[in-house]
């Protein structure tokens, strides 16, 4: 691990972390530390556990019997994987974003009140102010602010997946996860939610699990590459994309893999 | 940032007893509807068994107040549930055929697979009601032709269905294989696409005889029924579920009897039906 | 699909290029074949309205006596030849109604439980039972609901309903009268076993179209089983599960010898659900082999007509539902 990680403040310390799929064991002894209000992105081949790792920071993988991790999260210290931590209360606190966009089957308003019912109980006004100040971070509100009421599913692909950031950060998380955010969607919606990851590292941890290389090189402060399950690498971005010390690394970097 | 979430511990707590209080309502769903297929079929197994006996199957339907059998009525049963299937089937296969493999263009095909949904739910007594009008008024006798009949109505619209179904699931790049080497669409039907799909069709012929075999309200005004030994298809003939009805509904305890018993009958050959064609369908 | 429309059609073509005779036949065969099947997909078609045509003709003496007014009289008297349909029908609604108040719940309930709550080896098993209520067949549920569940229904729950809602003002007439154990109510409950399997195999179907994703970023954001399962699931496929009731309630509007055993067979109106009633089919059941004059034969077969149409409608909606879901679906995968 680079030297300058241990000197950022860490927001998620991931130690000696295992996962398993069944038998099949997806990540190997990962050990990082996540800093917290910047940009952190994973990168690796499909398969290589970029988005596995990604999963375990909210214990979604529970969803599903068979899959289990085994190690330490610590959020601020807490460990997350404990099985006293209280999973709703970890996931009020750690909004995840995915592949593609998933507007609840209800209107853009409720989109988001759904969300913050969940955890506040928030008169009409408050409930305006809060939605106007999510769509308005998630840089959608210009759009939508005159059909609130519409189906959530009647908007653009780039503006669902805005949508669905804005009910991530209406609850107001600490950290966002995005898992390939950006995978569904056109150029230009891309961009737009790169500019919004820019911005919202002000107040939040934000972890990105992406395929694309230049989009890592363009949205991180910090990039992890991994392979096989294993953390090969984890640096600043612009280490790991000028001069990565290791020659996997630069392999997959410069496009020399497989 | 501070979280949001430390002061609301209230709203937090009525979540969670309202999702377990509902999951636990969920689970006590599924055990009332276990409950009374349990209850149902206990009763079954106490009440039928009182009434199970070799004279069950050697004599014939006794008048009240003497010893009988239901030995007519499971053979007739018996016999309008084979004519039916062996009308009802190939209708029902030929049929189902035109929908999966030529009616992939034009209205036929999604019209009658529409009318065919409709038909399997329809109510069996106006089936009953249909052939009585067409067959029985015309030639004014009940008959166990008309009850295979109506039966074979019954049939028809499962093994459409499933027939369809099921060779919607052969892939077509076998079908392409076969015509690839020159075979004629009827021959690739034929050899490749139903040989593929033999196990689902064989299933849903199982499910048509399973689902006749308890069919009570079309045979009410087709077959009738009949309280003699009689293999005469052209005249009533006697069949489990209207005897089950009428010494169900009769005043008589031996009568009440041998319903039990023809329940029994009913219920663990349609049961055991429907256990085969899982099983077939699995494998 | 086109592809083998496409291999269809250059078999054909390419059958030009061979020796005349074999030819020949080949075409033949291809195009008997495919017609005999096209002659039986039509035979399937054409059923439905073969079956309405023989009820209306067979009906034709009541529908030009009486007219629309066979709807809505409350008489049926063999004797002085006045026929109308109001009882059986009233009767047939109000137990189809019972039967759905229980059996909507109950089944999303079991739906939930098996698609969300239940480990995944006793999936199969429990799913199976819930399906074998469907396979045992009507009469069974009638000879039960008569000789065992009606008189325990008598005896132990229905002084108890009589007791708390006989005096309630609005609900009050609902529950009045003996507890006979036979009647509307007891049909109601029998009828709700019989559709729950129904209703249940379409919810669970509908609730495993909802794309993973979905749930998951709802759990992701904190939300019980619960909550996902009413406030994403359920509105994601609420087509889906209208046309499962449909389909449910098709099945309860039509079920005979159920009925036929337990509700009562009176050709009455009555306000209380303990009452005995008819249904349409039940009246069908009781009455057609033993009807006396054409006039009497025809005003049965009129109300199978109505039973047919009624039943017809709700199942074709529900039929209609269930393709635009399925058509959503194929838009979005």
């Amino acid at each position: 691990m680079s030297e300058d990680l241990q000197f950022a403040n860490p927001k998620l310390k991931v130690k000696d972390l295992n996962f398993f799929y069944g038998k099949y064991q997806a990540l190997k002894d990962v050990s990082m530390n996540i800093p917290a209000n910047k940009v952190t992105a994973f990168i690796g081949p499909s398969g290589c556990g970029k988005s596995t790792l990604l999963r375990t920071f909210n214990r979604l993988y529970e969803l599903y019997p068979g899959q289990r991790a085994e190690g330490e999260i610590q959020l601020d210290g807490n460990d997350i994987l404990a099985k006293t931590q209280d999973i709703t209360l970890l996931r009020a606190k750690v909004g995840m974003v995915f592949q593609k966009p998933t507007p609840f089957p209800m209107s853009i308003y409720d989109n988001i009140s759904f969300g913050v019912r969940l955890y506040e109980n928030l008169r009409r006004g408050e409930m305006d102010e809060r939605i106007e100040w999510a769509l308005t971070k998630a840089a959608l509100w210009k759009e939508v602010k005159d059909k609130l009421n519409q189906s959530g599913n009647s908007l653009s692909g780039g503006q669902q997946q805005r949508l669905c950031i804005a009910r991530g950060i209406a609850i107001k998380p600490e950290v966002l996860l995005l898992d390939e955010p950006c995978s569904a969607l056109d150029p230009i919606s891309t961009s737009r939610i790169e500019e919004l990851i820019d911005e919202l590292k002000t107040d939040y941890t934000v972890v990105i699990v992406t395929h694309n290389m230049q989009q890592a090189a363009r949205v991180s402060d910090y990039t992890a590459y991994m392979y096989l399950g294993e953390l090969i690498e984890f640096g600043l971005t612009d280490n790991i994309f000028i001069k990565p010390k290791r020659k996997e690394t630069e392999d997959y970097i410069t496009g020399r893999f497989g | 940032m501070s979280s949001a979430i430390a002061p609301l511990n209230k709203i937090y707590r009525r979540r969670r007893m309202v999702n377990a209080l509902m999951l636990f309502i969920s689970g006590l769903t599924l055990l009332f509807g276990l409950f009374w297929l349990a209850w149902i079929i206990v009763t079954l197994f106490y009440e039928g068994f009182n009434a199970l006996g070799p004279s069950l199957f050697t004599q014939n339907t006794p008048p009240p107040g003497s010893n009988g059998g239901l030995l007519n009525a499971i053979v007739g049963s018996f016999l309008m549930a084979m004519m039916g299937t062996l009308i009802g089937t190939p209708v029902g296969i030929l049929a189902g055929t035109y929908l999966a493999e030529f009616g992939r263009r034009g209205w036929l095909a999604p019209a009658t697979r529409f009318i065919n949904d409709i038909l399997l739910s329809a109510p069996s007594i106006v089936i009953g009601l249909f052939i009585y009008s067409v067959y029985v008024a015309k030639v004014s006798h009940f008959s166990g032709w008309a009850g295979a009949l109506a039966l074979s109505l019954i049939v028809i619209p499962v093994v459409v269905r499933t027939t369809d179904d099921m060779l919607k699931l052969v892939p077509d790049s076998l079908r392409e294989a076969a015509v690839a080497l020159g075979a004629p669409a009827w021959k690739m039907i034929v050899f490749v696409s139903y040989r593929a799909a033999r196990a689902g069709i064989v299933t849903g012929i199982l499910l048509a005889v399973a689902r006749i075999s308890g069919e009570t309200a079309p045979l009410l005004f087709t077959s009738l029924n009949n309280q003699f030994w009689s293999l005469n298809m052209n005249a009533p003939m006697a069949n489990l579920p209207v005897v089950i009805f009428q010494f169900a509904m009769s005043p008589y305890p031996d009568w009440h009897r041998l319903a039990w018993g023809g329940a029994i009958l009913i219920t663990l050959g349609v049961l055991g039906l429907n256990i085969l064609a899982r099983v077939m369908f699995r494998r | 699909m086109t592809a083998t429309a496409a291999a269809f059609e250059t078999s054909e073509r390419s059958a030009y290029n061979q020796p005349p005779k074999p030819v020949q036949r080949v075409v033949w065969m291809d195009a008997f074949f495919k017609n005999l099947t096209r002659f039986f997909a039509f035979f399937v078609f054409a059923m439905l309205a073969a079956i309405l045509i023989s009820l209306v003709v067979h009906s034709q003496l009541t529908l030009s006596k009486f007219g629309f007014n066979f709807l809505f009289n409350a008489e049926w008297d063999p004797v002085t030849e006045e026929f109308g349909a109001l009882v059986p029908i009233y009767g047939t609604l109000v137990s189809s109604a019972i039967a759905m108040a229980i059996g909507i719940p109950v089944s999303f309930g079991i739906a939930l439980f098996l698609t969300e709550l239940s480990p995944n080896w006793l999936k199969r098993p429990l799913g199976t039972a819930i399906e074998m209520l469907a396979a045992i067949p009507s009469i069974i549920y009638g000879m039960w609901g008569l000789f065992v569940f009606a008189p325990l229904f008598a005896e132990h729950v229905q002084p108890v309903l009589i007791k708390t809602f006989g005096a309630l003002p609005i609900f009050g007439p609902l529950f009045k009268g003996p507890a006979m154990g036979i009647g509307m109510l007891t049909a109601g409950i029998i009828l709700a076993i019989m559709v729950i399997p129904f209703i249940t195999a379409v919810m669970r179907d509908v609730f495993e179209l909802v794309p993973p994703l979905l749930k998951e970023s709802a759990y992701g954001l904190g939300a019980t089983t619960w909550e996902v399962v009413w406030r994403v699931v359920l509105p994601y496929t609420k087509i889906g599960v209208v046309g499962g009731v449909m389909l449910g309630l098709g099945r309860a509007l039509g079920e005979t010898m159920a009925v036929t055993f337990v509700i009562g067979n009176a050709h009455r109106l009555s306000t209380s659900l303990l009452a005995p009633g008819n249904s349409i089919a039940s009246s069908l059941a009781n009455e057609f082999t033993e009807a006396v004059g054409d006039l009497h034969s025809s005003a049965l077969i009129e109300l199978g007509l109505i039973l047919f149409l009624i039943t017809t409608i709700v199942l074709a909606l529900s039929k209609l539902l269930l393709l635009q879901l399925s058509k959503r679906e194929g838009r979005e995968t």
